[in-house]
C-alpha cells in the first residue's frame, strides 16, 4: 500500500557521490537513497523506494520554507538554500574526494558523507532526523551510542555506519547506549533517549546567522575506523571542490551549451566506479518508467551496450584517462565470458545477482522493487558492435592492442559471423521473447566493419579478413532487403514488421547509412510519425506510446544528434536540443524517461545514458557548426610499424 | 627443538593466525584489521600502513614463537595442548590488557574519553576489542589457540 507520506518528484532529487557510491538528496534536505560501500550495495537510506520503512537522513526547516538548489560551480558539491520567514540557512552536502597523493598523506574514512549547515541570516529552526534502515529496510539493528564517536548501527553485512554531529542528537526508544550518552563533543547537550520519540535519532535546533553545524556520516568495514575532527570539514570541502574543478579543467570542449555539457560530464564522472573504471547505468533501482507501473529495474550495473557512446563522450570531451580505463575494464571483463558477451556486469566484471523482488512499497507505490537484473541472461547481439566500436575509438585516439586482446576481438568477430542471424532480445531488452532486430544486425555489421578496418590498418593482423568482408556484405544486403519496409518506407524495428524504433536513428552514427540518405530521411519521417511525443521528445518504440512508460531521454537526444549529423539543419538540431535541455532537473540532471504530459522525470535517476546522449548531441552540434557531419572514428589510423608506440590499455601487459 | 625449527614453524603459525584473522574480517565476524592497526602507528598512508603492519606482525610472530618455545620447554616439552594453553594466556593478555592500553601508546588512536582530534582519529578497540565487533574476542582467541597448537605440535616433532 502506497505511503501516506508524499514523496518528492524524481527530478527533485540531486545526486552526490565519490565515484564509488552515490546518494540522492531531496529538495527538503533528505538523503533518501544511499548505498555503501558501492553503487550496488544494499541501501542504508531507502526512503526513495519506501518512505515509511526505507530510512532517511533529513535536515530541513521545521516550518514553512522555500528551497533553492545548485551545485557549486564545476563541482558535485550540492548547496541548498532554505529560506523561512525568520531567516535562511545553507546546507552543503557532499562526499569528500581528493587526489591520490593527498589521500596517501592523510588518514580519512574510506567512505564518508559530510553535511554542513551554515546560518546565513536571522534564525532558522531545523529538524534533524537520522533514521538509517540498513539492507533496504529489512535489518532490525538499532542505533547504539558510542559517545564521542557518534551513533552507530550495524549494517548487517561486514560494515558499520556511524554518524557524528556537532550537536547532540537524542535517540528514540529503540536506541541504546554503548559507550556512554550521546553528547556534543564539548560535553553539552541532552542525554540520549530524551526528547525524541520518533524512530532513529534526532533534534530540533536553532541556527543563527554565522553558526555552523557539522554532520559526518561514515561507513567502515575495517577497524580501527577513522574519525576526522569536525574542524577538518571545511578542509575536506575545499579539497573536494578543488578535486572536481581540477577534473573539469581537463575538459576540452569549447562548443555551445558548455555549462550543460560540464554538468553532464560531472554527473557521468560520479557514475564511473573509480577502482575499476566501470560505468554504472544509474545509481538507483526500481524508479518506475510509469508511476504505479511494474517496469522497475535495477540499473546499478554496467551495460556493455553503453560502451561506444560513453567512450565517444569521454574522448570527445578530452577525458582520455577515463575513456581508456573504461575500455580496459570492458576488455578485461569480457575476457571472462568470451566469445559470448553478457549484457551487463557488476563494477568488477562479475555476474550481477539473480533478479529478485524486495518487500518495499516502491516509489509512489510502483511495485515490484527489484534487485539484480534478469536482462543479464538475454542474448543481445548489438553489444558486439558496441564493444568493438569502443575499441576502435580507443585506437583512433592513439591506443594500441596487445596480442591477447587482438585474439579476443577476432573471436568476437567469428562469433558474430556465426550468430548474426539469430533472434535476440535487442537493445530494448524486451522480455516478450527473442526476434530478429534490425538494429542488432546493423551492430553486427558494425562489429565486422570495425574489425576489417582494424585488420587493414595492421592492428589485428591475424583476422580472417575475407570471411569478415563476405559476412559484412551479407548482413548489409539482409538489412537493406528485410530490414526495410516498402509499405511504411522506413527501416523497421524487427524484420518482417511495420513498426520503427528510435534505435534506427543510430545508423549514421555507426556508418551504416548516411544521415543525409533518402532512406534515413524517410526513416526519420516515420519515426517522427510513430514515436514523436511532443516537443523534442520521442518514445523508444511504438508498442506503448506512453501507456506504460514515458518518452525516452537518450532517444530524444539521438534525434537531435541525427539532425546535427545532416538529417536536418543546424537550427533544427539546436532547437531540438534546447527543447530537451528544458526536461532536465533544476540542477541539470536527467532521468531515463520523461512524462510528456507533465514533464516529470521517470525511471532510474540520474541516468548516465541520457547524459551521454546530451554530451554526444552537443558534440555533434559543435562539429556541425565547424562544418563536420561525419563520425570521424570510422577511419582508423595505420598501426605504427616496428616498436609499438602510442597509449596502451591501462592494466594490460 | 632447534632455532631453525622455531623460525620455520613460527612463520607457518603466524601465517595461519594472520589468515584466520583476515578471513574473520572478510567473513564479517570482526572489523579488526591487525596490520592496519599496527601500521598506522608509523604512517597515515592506508596502503603503506597495512604493508608495514603486516611485516611487523610477521616479525612479532617469529619473536613470539621463541617465547612460546621457552614456555613449552618450561612446561615439560612441546605438545599441541600446551601450545593452546599458552595461546589462551597470550590472547587473554592481548584482549584484556593490551587492547585497553593501546590508545595510550598508539599515536593516532583516540580514546573513549578523548574524542577524535586532528592527530588522534582512530577508533579505540575497547575492552576485549569489543568495539571492533562483538565476535572480535572469539576470533582473536581462536587464532591464538591455533597458533599455539601449531607451534606445540610441530616443535615437538621437528
Amino acid at each position: 500500500m502506497p505511503s501516506a507520506t508524499p514523496q518528492p518528484k524524481i527530478q527533485d532529487y540531486a545526486m552526490i557521490g565519490d565515484c564509488r557510491s552515490a546518494a540522492l538528496v531531496s529538495r527538503t534536505g533528505s538523503i533518501d537513497w544511499l548505498c555503501w560501500p558501492r553503487f550496488d550495495s544494499p541501501s542504508l537510506f531507502g526512503a526513495l523506494l519506501d518512505p515509511d520503512g526505507g530510512g532517511s537522513f533529513r535536515i530541513t526547516p521545521a516550518g514553512g520554507h522555500t528551497a533553492r538548489r545548485r551545485y557549486l560551480p564545476e563541482t558535485n558539491v550540492l548547496e541548498t538554500l532554505f529560506r523561512t520567514s525568520s531567516g535562511s540557512v545553507i546546507l552543503l552536502d557532499f562526499m569528500p574526494v581528493a587526489a591520490e597523493e593527498e589521500k596517501r598523506r592523510r588518514l580519512d574514512p574510506d567512505h564518508s558523507l559530510l553535511r554542513i549547515v551554515k546560518g546565513v541570516q536571522g534564525e532558522v529552526e531545523l529538524e534533524v532526523r537520522y533514521d538509517p534502515r540498513p539492507r533496504y529496510g529489512t535489518s532490525s539493528a538499532a542505533l547504539v551510542s558510542h559517545g564521542p564517536f557518534g551513533l552507530w548501527i550495524d549494517t548487517g553485512g561486514k560494515g558499520t555506519l556511524a554518524l557524528r554531529s556537532s550537536i547532540p542528537l537524542a535517540m528514540g526508544p529503540e536506541g541504546r547506549s554503548g559507550w556512554g550518552e550521546t553528547k556534543a563533543p564539548d560535553g553539552s547537550g541532552s542525554p540520549a533517549s530524551e526528547g525524541w520519540s520518533g524512530p532513529g535519532a534526532g533534534a530540533i535546533v536553532r541556527v543563527r546567522q554565522g553558526e555552523v553545524l557539522h554532520f559526518q556520516l561514515s561507513y567502515t568495514e575495517e577497524a580501527p575506523a577513522v574519525f576526522p575532527p569536525f574542524e577538518e570539514a571545511v578542509e575536506a570541502l575545499q579539497r573536494s571542490v578543488d578535486w572536481w574543478r581540477s577534473w573539469v579543467s581537463g575538459l576540452r570542449y569549447d562548443g555551445p551549451y558548455r555549462e550543460h555539457v560540464i554538468r553532464s560530464a560531472l554527473a557521468l564522472r560520479m557514475m564511473i566506479y573509480a577502482p575499476s573504471g566501470a560505468v554504472v547505468a544509474a545509481p538507483t533501482t526500481s524508479l518506475p518508467e510509469e508511476i504505479g507501473g511494474s517496469k522497475n529495474w535495477d540499473y546499478r550495473f554496467c551495460w556493455l551496450r553503453d560502451a561506444s557512446f560513453i567512450v565517444r563522450a569521454l574522448f570527445g570531451l578530452g577525458f582520455h584517462d577515463e575513456a581508456a580505463s573504461f575500455v580496459s575494464w570492458l576488455l578485461h571483463t569480457t575476457r571472462l565470458t568470451r566469445p559470448r558477451l553478457n549484457v551487463l556486469y557488476d563494477v568488477f566484471g562479475e555476474e550481477p545477482p539473480k533478479e529478485r523482488e524486495l518487500p518495499m512499497q516502491g516509489y509512489r507505490g510502483s511495485r515490484p522493487v527489484r534487485l539484480g537484473n534478469a536482462a543479464k541472461d538475454q542474448l543481445q547481439l548489438d553489444v558486439y558492435g558496441e564493444v568493438i566500436d569502443a575499441v576502435a575509438q580507443y585506437i583512433n585516439q592513439g591506443g594500441t592492442l596487445d596480442k591477447e586482446t587482438s585474439r579476443m576481438l577476432i573471436a568476437f568477430g567469428r562469433y558474430v559471423c556465426d550468430h548474426w542471424e539469430d533472434p535476440d532480445e535487442g537493445i530494448w531488452e524486451v522480455r516478450s521473447g527473442a526476434c530478429p532486430h534490425v538494429h542488432s544486425r546493423v551492430l553486427c555489421w558494425t562489429a565486422l566493419d570495425r574489425l576489417i578496418e582494424l585488420r587493414r590498418k595492421g592492428h589485428i593482423r591475424s583476422a580472417p579478413e575475407q570471411r569478415f568482408v563476405e559476412v559484412r556484405q551479407k548482413i548489409r544486403d539482409n538489412v537493406l532487403r528485410h530490414g526495410w519496409s516498402e509499405k511504411i518506407q522506413s527501416f523497421v524495428q524487427v524484420v518482417g514488421t511495420d513498426h520503427v524504433d528510435a534505435a534506427l536513428l543510430l545508423f549514421p552514427w555507426y556508418g551504416f547509412e548516411k544521415a543525409t540518405s533518402e532512406r534515413m530521411r524517410k526513416t526519420f519521417e516515420r519515426i517522427h510519425l510513430e514515436l514523436h511525443a511532443g516537443g523534442s521528445l520521442y518514445y523508444r518504440y511504438a508498442t506503448h506510446r506512453g501507456k506504460e512508460e514515458g518518452a525516452f531521454g537518450i532517444c530524444s537526444f539521438w534525434a537531435a544528434e541525427y539532425l546535427a549529423r545532416g538529417g536536418g539543419s543546424l537550427d533544427e538540431a539546436r532547437a531540438a536540443f534546447e527543447g530537451l535541455l528544458r526536461t532536465g532537473s533544476e540542477v541539470g540532471l536527467f532521468s531515463e524517461e520523461v512524462d510528456p504530459r507533465t514533464g516529470d522525470a521517470l525511471g532510474n535517476f540520474p541516468q548516465g545514458f541520457t547524459h551521454v546522449g546530451l554530451i554526444n548531441a552537443a558534440l555533434a552540434i559543435s562539429e556541425r557548426m565547424r562544418g563536420i557531419q561525419e563520425v570521424e572514428h570510422h577511419v582508423l589510423p595505420q598501426r605504427p610499424e616496428g616498436k609499438r608506440r602510442g597509449r596502451s590499455l591501462p592494466g594490460t601487459p | 627443538m632447534s632455532g631453525l625449527s622455531i623460525l620455520v614453524w613460527g612463520f607457518g603459525a603466524t601465517i595461519l593466525l594472520t589468515t584466520l584473522l583476515a578471513g574473520s574480517q572478510g567473513a564479517g565476524l570482526t572489523r579488526m584489521n591487525l596490520p592496519f592497526m599496527i601500521g598506522t602507528i608509523f604512517t597515515p598512508n592506508r596502503d603503506k600502513a597495512k604493508l608495514i603492519g603486516f611485516g611487523i606482525h610477521l616479525l612479532n610472530g617469529w619473536i613470539f614463537a621463541f617465547i612460546y618455545a621457552v614456555f613449552l620447554q618450561a612446561m615439560g616439552g612441546p605438545t599441541w595442548w600446551r601450545g593452546m594453553i599458552i595461546g589462551f594466556a597470550h590472547s587473554a593478555f592481548l584482549l584484556m590488557a593490551l587492547m585497553s592500553l593501546l590508545p595510550a601508546v598508539h599515536p593516532r588512536m583516540a580514546s573513549e574519553k578523548r574524542g577524535p582530534t586532528a592527530t588522534q582519529r582512530l577508533e579505540p578497540p575497547g575492552f576485549l576489542g569489543l568495539h571492533y565487533g562483538y565476535q572480535t574476542p572469539l576470533t582473536v582467541l581462536l587464532a591464538h589457540l591455533l597458533y599455539g597448537a601449531v607451534l606445540g605440535f610441530f616443535l615437538g616433532r621437528f
